[in-house]
């Protein structure tokens, strides 16, 4: 039996781990949201942006967290970019074809990424890596908890934009009403194009957070991906607050279940999760009927 | 009388026409003389959760063979040069099967591969079908030696032989601490190569009086280690040994720095992630860290040279570069010898070999089952972002630190 100081800890730990899961599901479900489809290209766009933070720091000497406003911003114009030429231009409307042009995406971008950058591990060493905050039984490591306050601020910004800004409205008019943005004059091709530009800056973000205490290869950004997923089916698929809530949900349940049952039986939580939902609450905890 | 030369033909210059216009014509059956050359199949995960690995075993593979043809081909058989088919597993069992039945339709001679054990133990099976030699130039378990395979040749160590010297090195370095560790840990990639060391490990720590307190399996790849180092604070165990791929190797030192475990010492059996990269990235996580693993031998000026010739290129002289080379370099003895490409000499000249392997600490070869009786591991600790070796002692060149300063 665990000692509860060591439970105690782990339950801190899984809230850090869920501070970034968030972030990652964030930018998912607000593409599902507007977008209506799955980007399947997010964990090679998640990997794209972690070798832009460590290039920056590689040949600059940028530090990751003062790096996050230039990712942030870069991430967003690539996402638009993306968007404008490539995803709008050739799905021609049509949803299904958006789903193969990320899966295609996301192929030529890993091998691409392959090409370039090599199959090394390549990892950010900041001098305060091994810096850490004690609190009972856990050590929680200064970049993660610099990660998750990070995170949650940039959460509570996007929150804000999309509540008050005019573009936040029209993103959400157009996710509820896609026919009905448009005839009151909302250039729905823009909005999908800045709000998948707002999915990929999350992941930019993600990415800045991530790099000082994980590594960067071409497969790596697609270990964030199938837990985001789930977070944004247990959130609610399209639901901001459903994302932020399932983040830190999976986050807890993913420490606890490695504590208790071990780091391999502990990944059963997640899927359990995954499957209870879809059985339950096929909606998620915040999400609308369609 | 006039005398044009212009357009008369001497006889000499006749003899001399002649003989390079016969010259010119012979000269496409001097080049059908040359002998065909020698298919190599190099078969790897060059993309994949272990890219990198494959890719610096393509780079050991590839540069031997070049060394080869450089040097005139294989003689006994005229000079023929090898061809490197080059072949990518993705890191998946049925991607390399597929490699080997795609390479063996191209009419290999040998294959050389393939890094990960569940791979390997997959497309030697495959190869065996049309009894072409196999040699493994990376890949643990000893399964793939165990199963009676008369194509399947392993120049390295599995991780029996890595554990009982390991065994053997940590028994020894903990005795000269006045027996300190009593007590470890293991954390071990969940495939056929973490769990067979961890499973070894347990039931011969005992033998050196140190527990195996827990087995604890990761899956690759594993996004945080934080859990499993909570785990390892309430085990409290005095060694934590390791036994996992690259990413993961250093994934997991680095959490447990930043999670400040306190413990005698790391020691790691085929610690993936333990090279100069991690050693010079990250000195003050590696620092003390051990490591039971192939290396070269830092007294053979050959091994130096390639090391020199590896770097310049912008690559690491990792194990899969040296062993890479080596398993070419043993090939091409083979196929020196057997004087044929054909599989049955090939094979028998393999099993037969006394080759030495001049980068590694081995010996002559003697092959029992397929395994290089010779092949042993040597013992590393990192110390003052450098790799030290420790173990076995002609060929070390520092002292073990053990047990380690506690982390403040």
């Amino acid at each position: 039996v665990l000692d509860s100081q060591i439970i105690f800890a782990g339950v801190l730990n899984g809230l850090l781990a869920g501070g970034i899961y968030v972030l990652v599901a964030v930018g998912l479900t607000l593409i599902y949201g507007v977008l209506h489809i799955i980007n399947f290209a997010h964990g090679s766009l998640l990997m794209l942006a972690m070798y832009a933070v460590f290039y920056l720091w590689r040949l600059l000497g940028v530090d990751p967290y003062v790096a996050l406003p230039l990712v942030i911003a870069g991430a967003f114009v690539f996402g638009f970019v993306l968007y404008r030429l490539v995803i709008g231009r050739f799905s021609h409307g049509r949803d299904e074809n958006i789903l193969l042009i990320t899966l295609g995406l996301s192929i030529v971008i890993d091998n691409a990424a392959l090409l370039f950058f090599g199959g090394d591990t390549q990892t950010i060493d900041v001098p305060y890596a091994g810096s850490f905050v004690e609190l009972g039984a856990a050590f929680l490591p200064l970049p993660k908890l610099i990660s998750f306050g990070a995170s949650l601020l940039l959460c509570a910004v996007l929150g804000l934009y999309m509540a008050r800004s005019d573009t936040g409205k029209a993103i959400r008019a157009v996710a509820k009403e896609r026919q009905g943005a448009r005839l009151v004059g909302i250039d729905v091709d823009n909005i999908f194009a800045i709000s998948y530009g707002i999915g990929i800056a999350c992941l930019g973000a993600a990415a800045c957070l991530l790099m000082p205490t994980y590594y960067v290869t071409p497969s790596s950004g697609h270990a964030f991906v199938l837990v985001a997923f789930t977070i944004v089916v247990l959130g609610g698929m399209g639901s901001f607050i459903g994302a932020a809530t399932g983040g830190f949900i999976i986050g807890i349940t993913e420490a606890l279940g490695g504590l208790l049952l071990g780091e391999q039986l502990g990944q059963i939580g997640i899927s359990l999760i995954f499957i209870m939902i879809l059985l339950l609450k096929p909606t998620g905890l915040f999400g609308s009927k369609a | 009388m006039k005398n044009d030369t212009k357009n008369v033909v001497s006889r000499r210059g006749f003899v001399a026409g002649t003989t390079a216009f016969t010259g010119a014509l012979a000269a496409p059956a001097i080049l059908q003389a040359q002998p065909a050359a020698i298919k190599v199949g190099l078969i790897h995960p060059v993309t994949g959760f272990v890219a990198y690995n494959g890719q610096q075993g393509r780079l050991g593979g590839t540069m031997a063979i070049e060394d080869i043809n450089k040097a005139g081909g294989i003689k006994s058989m005229g000079g023929a040069k090898l061809e490197a088919l080059l072949g990518d597993s993705q890191s998946k069992v049925e991607v390399g099967v597929a490699e080997v039945e795609k390479m063996n339709e191209q009419g290999v001679a040998a294959y050389i591969g393939c890094f990960q054990s569940p791979v390997t133990i997959a497309a030697t099976q495959a190869a065996a079908k049309y009894n072409t030699p196999f040699l493994v130039d990376v890949a643990a378990s000893d399964v793939i030696v165990n199963r009676g395979l008369k194509n399947t040749f392993r120049l390295m160590p599995g991780f029996g032989v890595c554990v009982d010297d390991g065994i053997a090195s940590l028994g020894a370095i903990n005795k000269a601490a006045n027996n300190i560790a009593k007590s470890a840990v293991i954390v071990h990639e969940s495939g056929e190569f973490g769990t067979g060391t961890a499973k070894l490990l347990q039931t011969k720590l005992p033998s050196i009086g140190i527990e195996a307190k827990e087995l604890i399996a990761h899956d690759n790849p594993t996004r945080n280690f934080d859990n499993i180092a909570l785990r390892i604070r309430s085990l409290a165990p005095d060694i934590i040994m390791m036994s996992n791929y690259g990413n993961e190797y250093m994934l997991l030192a680095r959490t447990l720095y930043q999670q400040k475990i306190n413990v005698a010492g790391f020691y790691s059996i085929l610690g993936g992630g333990f090279n100069y990269k991690f050693v010079k990235e990250m000195p003050d996580v590696s620092q003390y860290m051990m490591d039971v693993n192939h290396w070269f031998n830092p007294k053979s000026a050959k091994a130096q040279e390639l090391k020199k010739r590896v770097e310049a290129g912008g690559a690491l002289f990792t194990f899969e570069v040296y062993l890479g080379y080596s398993a070419a370099m043993l090939l091409a003895d083979s196929l020196e010898r057997a004087g044929s490409a054909d599989k049955a000499k090939l094979t028998d000249a393999l099993a037969s070999s006394t080759f030495k392997a001049e980068l590694m600490p081995y010996g002559p070869t003697k092959f029992v089952n397929g395994q290089n009786q010779g092949a042993k591991p040597g013992v590393m600790q990192s110390l003052k972002g450098d790799i030290e070796v420790i173990a076995p002692e002609e060929f070390a060149s520092a002292k073990a630190v053990f047990p380690k300063p506690k982390l403040n």
